[in-house]
């Protein structure tokens, strides 16, 4: 069996990309380090306003328990000396998570309806979700240098199929006849998505958007090897000092953060009912646009026609 | 209103193939066996007229919910041409087509096909919004559709609060909301259980008696299609396999396949006088001479016959004791004064479990009388019995029932 360079080729094709389209990676760069700016700038208010905000997140969401768990986890990372690393942290889960969203949800849509889309999707998502995760950051510091953005570019990718997979079954699993009563009653494609599939297929969507929240929660530490501020590089450094104390912080800082978005997300996503009311009018899609709510605003991407605040006459 | 001509719908590839076998009058197996294909409806034509409630009855895989989404265009013919109002739906553009189904054609699914996130107000209102009705506007038609259902006080409800029977009623709720003319309806009721069913079987023909709409109704069972079709279409294999009302297809089933599925059916509730009265074989004038009468009682080997005036209404009763009696007083006509009234009438709309009470109490058979009082025929016991059989000695009262 003859040496095939599978690897070489991989390496041939980056550096074209490099040389090439070097342009568009400036482009991106230059974006994402705005929008990461953008949201740690969000998460730099005072330590106690934060955990206020965390707070009335986690009480909306889900009640009493999770917001005096909300409060005592968070006074425990500032007490270990934490708190901007974790905000650094949850700044690049929150952009990336948000980008992965914004890609994966309405490709997970194009999938269901096109099953040929859904053909060729799917071992690439295998592809991205199986290859080890190191592997991405090699071509990443290529185009994008050290720092925050290779990081978020690594960790988007990494995060992304799980939103995929999830909206396309989410879709998928609508019942066929109640699509088919939309469609008998003449709406157009575009009503019968809106105002049919994804809100049915909502409490899928977000248990996917769930999944990517928690991968990339799972990447970002170690996107710390490529020069990403935050956690990461506070578990890094502990490894390379062999600091178990200083490591242990850090990997319980995290776990507090997964363990919030976990379940922010997680009551985000079980089917709740709205209150009665009477028709609401239609209205275009809200974009959600306020950084402070920037996880919730990745909820209303996903959810427009349902989650969007009734109006009620 | 609706009309549909030559229609072929095929499943799969290569459609051209098997669509040209089906045109050749080739079986379903026999398509699927040589293309792999199946053929959901294979040269169906019919017409449904403004206000009929026509009924398209079939075992699963008839065909006959494929036939209901050609009518709207939920699957698109392979061949043949589908009529509404005269205009082709074919040439119409998606726009035109989305039009079409919002303000004239609402459908009715088999489970209820209600949107689950959306009150039941919401969904009567479904129709409506989707024109971009105002919402108060919407709100307004809706409540009124739901009112007309029975479920005035349920619209803020969800539709997994409600039992299966209240979310069909919901669902027909959403379809007489948008105010279309035609009502499609793919079994809506076979999900329900008898009694509900019942209900809502009532429910549907008294809002047809008020609303006049033109309804084509999917259903499975015969006794429904029976008890609501103005005319039934009867579907096997994606064929059709015959046309016409119950009475017609009760009597004179096109082939074994029909006769199976008829034998399974109340035909008590189905046929009506009309469908089983007979000639009466004796009646007398009142210019008759008594002794003639006797002669030909005798001759029918009975004992009483009507008398008859001239407009056909019944005078009475004539008994053979009275006319040996007039007959030896040498009279020459027949005297009102001697005759008898036992005897009983009914109306050719009475179903046939309505006379079983009625026959073989007297001497002369049951009368059939018009509105008019005028006696269109007359239903003996033996008749009714063979009917109700189904038997062959009801032969000669079924070809009388085939050409009413």
């Amino acid at each position: 069996m003859p040496r095939i360079y599978v690897g070489n080729g991989i390496s041939t094709a980056i550096n074209w990309l490099l040389a090439h389209l070097s342009g568009l990676f400036d482009a991106i760069a230059t974006v994402t380090s705005h929008l990461v700016n953008w949201v740690g700038g969000a998460f730099s208010l005072p330590v106690w306003a934060m955990i206020v905000i965390f707070a009335i997140w986690a009480f909306l969401a889900s009640g009493p328990g999770l917001a005096v768990f909300t409060v005592l986890a968070f006074l425990l990372i500032d007490s270990m000396r934490l708190w901007t690393q974790t905000m650094q942290t949850l700044g690049v889960v929150v952009v990336a998570a948000l980008i992965a969203t914004l890609i994966g949800v309405p490709l997970g849509v194009w999938a269901a309806r096109r099953p040929l889309v859904g053909t060729i999707t799917r071992p690439v998502l295998d592809f991205m979700q199986t290859l080890p995760v190191f592997v991405y950051l090699i071509p990443a510091v290529f185009f994008f240098g050290i720092g925050a953005v290779p990081g978020v570019v690594a960790t988007m990718i990494f995060a992304i199929p799980p939103a995929v997979r999830l909206t396309e079954l989410g879709i998928r699993q609508v019942d066929r006849e109640t699509v088919e009563a939309a469609e008998a009653f003449g709406s157009t494609p575009s009503q019968i998505l809106r105002q049919v599939q994804l809100p049915l297929a909502l409490p899928s969507i977000m248990a996917g958007i769930n999944q990517v929240i928690m991968l990339a929660l799972s990447m970002v530490v170690v996107a710390g090897l490529v020069g990403a501020a935050g956690l990461g590089s506070t578990v890094v450094r502990s490894v390379t000092q062999l600091d178990v104390a200083g490591g242990f912080e850090g990997g319980i800082a995290v776990v507090i953060l997964a363990i919030y978005l976990d379940r922010l997300t997680a009551a985000l996503a079980a089917p709740r009912r709205r209150a009665p009311t009477r028709l609401r009018p239609e209205t275009a899609p809200p974009v959600s646009d306020s950084p402070q709510s920037a996880t919730l605003a990745m909820a209303a991407v996903a959810s427009q026609p349902a989650a969007e605040p009734t109006a009620s006459k | 209103m609706i009309r549909g001509t030559a229609l072929f719908k095929v499943f799969g590839e290569p459609a051209p193939q098997a669509l040209q076998m089906a045109q050749a009058g080739a079986s379903r197996q026999e398509v699927l066996a040589a293309t792999g294909c199946t053929v959901g409806v294979s040269d169906v034509s019919f017409e449904v007229e403004r206000g009929e409630l026509f009924v398209v009855m079939g075992l699963s895989g008839s065909g006959k919910s494929t036939l209901v989404r050609l009518i709207n265009r939920l699957i698109p013919p392979t061949t043949g041409i589908m009529e509404i109002e005269g205009r082709d739906i074919a040439a119409m553009s998606q726009p035109e087509l989305r039009t079409l189904r919002n303000r004239k054609l609402a459908m009715v699914f088999q489970h209820f096909a209600l949107f689950p996130h959306r009150t039941v107000l919401e969904n009567a209102a479904y129709g409506l919004r989707v024109r971009n009705e105002p919402a108060a506007r919407a709100s307004e038609r809706a409540e009124w559709a739901l009112a007309e259902v029975g479920l005035r006080d349920r619209g803020s409800a969800y539709p997994d609060e409600l039992s299966g029977g209240m979310k069909q009623r919901v669902g027909l709720a959403r379809a007489l909301a948008t105010d279309a003319d035609v009502l499609l309806m793919d079994e809506p009721f076979s999900a329900l259980d008898p009694l509900i069913r019942r209900e809502v079987q009532d429910l549907l023909l008294k809002l047809q008696a008020e609303l006049h709409k033109t309804i084509v109704f999917i259903t499975h069972d015969l006794n429904e299609a029976m008890r609501l079709g103005d005319r039934i279409l009867l579907m096997k294999d994606g064929r059709v396999v015959q046309q016409g009302t119950g009475p017609e297809i009760l009597s004179a089933p096109a082939d074994d396949y029909v006769s199976k599925f008829v034998a399974d059916v109340d035909r008590t509730r189905v046929l009506t006088a009309e469908n089983v009265m007979s000639e009466p074989r004796l009646v007398a004038t009142l210019e008759e001479r008594p002794e003639d009468l006797l002669r030909r009682l005798g001759q029918h080997e009975a004992n009483a016959a009507y008398v008859l005036n001239g407009q056909r209404r019944i005078i009475g009763v004539a008994v053979d004791e009275q006319l040996a009696a007039a007959a030896q007083r040498g009279e020459s006509s027949l005297s009102p004064g001697s005759f008898i009234d036992d005897y009983l009438t009914t109306t050719p709309g009475q179903p046939l479990i309505g006379l079983c009470s009625l026959v073989g109490r007297h001497a002369v058979p049951l009368a059939v009388v018009d509105d008019g009082g005028r006696m269109v025929g007359v239903v003996p016991r033996a008749t009714l019995l063979a009917a109700l059989a189904g038997s062959a000695q009801g032969e000669s009262a079924e070809s009388e029932m085939a050409h009413a």
